[in-house]
């Protein structure tokens, strides 16, 4: 894996049977808070909230018997500092291939720290119809918040400085499962 | 987060870009091309910005399909068509554009009958010019979708047999697409009566034949062109007649080609003189509908990625 440029790692927050563990009870934790499993869509927002999403409804389908309906989510059209970055984000693509008007939505990223990528996901899910409800599922919830929103499933708690950076790594997109505070060096 | 950027700030033609520029914002388009598919059709990336659509030619499918694009994005338009302006008091066209450029638009549009057009406005404005076709010189958005197109149905380019057939003379779309196909490393020949054959294009790096059938043979894409009437396009030959007789697509020529090969035409098609109207509706061949629907999709990508960086970095740059 290519690390960020000027970026230590410095502990080992979660191995493999940690983060795999922290899924298998968000994915109960969404079962359990949805009656109708056949109403609930995942939807991961691109990159590593994706595979995400996917693990997320396998787990759901192996306890509950039902796949609940999966996507992905580009958000980079909808990000607030467009005008002010030197380059272009590279553009990557929707797939919603379903109706979000009829179900309850669960979006899936994995860090949640700003708020920032949150709010321009709703606004692009929104786009798309108005679904039932939308839910937010964030593996790592690191805290410093810029905007009113808030997870209701996450996987870990992590306080962290602003100086420090998470790294998740997921074995669809890094080749291994792991998740690592980082920090300026 | 990935970046990623053209190293222009206008896009002129495609002769100035890399391979790897061009693959670059036909996967752009790609993600775009969703946009059209969805109930909601707008996103708000370019909100507050501004498009001046300079059209000093007559055009369709490209302005509505910029106007489409620059829609989608969420950026404010102005249309300006040189008929009911200050270029019929005699303004001109630099007088025109530097004070268009007043109202801090943050791209330009421009479409014109003079090859170079855009390129001096490029390099005497802080805007942001996107070519619509200058003359016969290029019309880059063309290239693009075109080539989107070729690689949605052939997923490749390298080794593709590409024909392009008719009024190579007139044409800018042709220009365009030489580089962007050559650069792609497809293997382009045009054919065209002797009459509408420049001479020396064999230098860009293309097949030329004014044998129809040869050009056909083996061919994966055939690309029809429109013999340009108001460019002096039916002084080439005795008449339209005459012309589908020698060069117009039928069903018995295309057998000449591949199984699965496709039939494209930039539009506005002449009916009977290039191409028969069993060609042009045969949805198993033409992907005509497709390239003005991917027309919308590169254009959306080409002012997404240039709306990156600051004209003033540029500027200091130069």
């Amino acid at each position: 894996m290519a690390e960020s440029v000027g970026l230590l790692r410095k502990a080992k927050i979660m191995d493999a049977d940690r983060m795999e563990r922290a899924i298998v009870r968000m994915a109960h934790e969404i079962a359990e808070s949805e009656r109708d499993l056949s109403e609930l869509a995942l939807i991961g927002i691109r990159t590593r909230g994706v595979p995400l999403a996917e693990r997320l409804a396998r787990t759901i389908e192996k306890n509950e018997g039902i796949r609940p309906a999966t996507g992905s989510l580009d958000i980079t059209l909808y990000r607030d500092d467009l005008s002010t970055i030197a380059a272009q984000p590279l553009l990557r693509k929707t797939e919603l291939n379903f109706d979000i008007k009829p179900r309850v939505v669960v979006l899936c990223d994995d860090v949640l720290y700003t708020g920032r990528t949150i709010r321009a996901a709703l606004d692009g899910l929104i786009d798309y119809g108005r679904a039932k409800a939308i839910r937010l599922a964030v593996l790592i919830d690191r805290g410093h918040r810029e905007l009113p929103i808030e997870a209701n499933f996450v996987g870990k708690r992590v306080p962290t400085s602003s100086r420090e950076f998470i790294k998740v790594m997921l074995q669809e997109i890094d080749g291994a499962d792991e998740t690592w505070i980082m920090e300026r060096g | 987060m990935t970046k990623a950027g053209l190293r222009s700030k206008d896009l002129l033609g495609i002769e100035p870009l890399d391979p790897s520029e061009i693959e670059l914002i036909l996967d752009t388009a790609e993600s775009m091309a969703e946009i059209g598919k969805r109930e909601i059709k707008k996103v708000p990336a370019l909100r507050g910005r501004m498009v001046v659509n300079l059209f000093f030619e007559a055009s369709t499918r490209t302005r509505f399909s910029f106007e489409t694009a620059e829609k989608w994005l969420s950026a404010d338009t102005l249309n300006f068509a040189a008929k009911g302006t200050s270029v019929e008091k005699g303004e001109s066209l630099l007088d025109t554009a530097k004070n268009l450029e007043a109202m801090s638009p943050d791209f330009l549009v421009i479409r014109h009958s003079s090859p170079g057009v855009p390129h001096f406005l490029a390099s005497r404005l802080k805007t942001r010019v996107i070519n619509a076709g200058d003359g016969a010189h290029e019309h880059p958005t063309q290239a693009l979708l075109d080539a989107m197109t070729i690689r949605q149905r052939k997923g490749k380019f390298d080794g593709l047999k590409v024909a392009i057939v008719g009024d190579i003379a007139h044409s800018r779309v042709v220009r365009s697409n030489i580089w962007c196909l050559t650069k792609l490393n497809a293997k382009v020949t045009l054919c065209a009566p002797p009459t509408l054959m420049p001479v020396d294009i064999e230098s860009m790096g293309v097949g030329v034949t004014s044998d129809f059938e040869e050009a056909l043979d083996g061919a994966d894409v055939v690309m029809m062109l429109r013999v340009q009437i108001e460019r002096g396009g039916k002084m080439a030959f005795p008449s339209s007649r005459e012309y589908f007789a020698r060069y117009g697509l039928t069903r018995e020529r295309l057998r000449l080609a591949r199984p699965d090969a496709i039939v494209m035409h930039p539009g506005p098609m002449n009916r009977g003189v290039e191409i028969s109207s069993e060609i042009a509706d045969d949805a198993d061949r033409s992907v005509i509908l497709s390239q003005v629907a991917n027309g919308v999709a590169v254009r959306m990508a080409i002012l997404y990625l240039l709306a990156g960086g600051s004209p003033q970095a540029w500027q200091e740059k130069a």
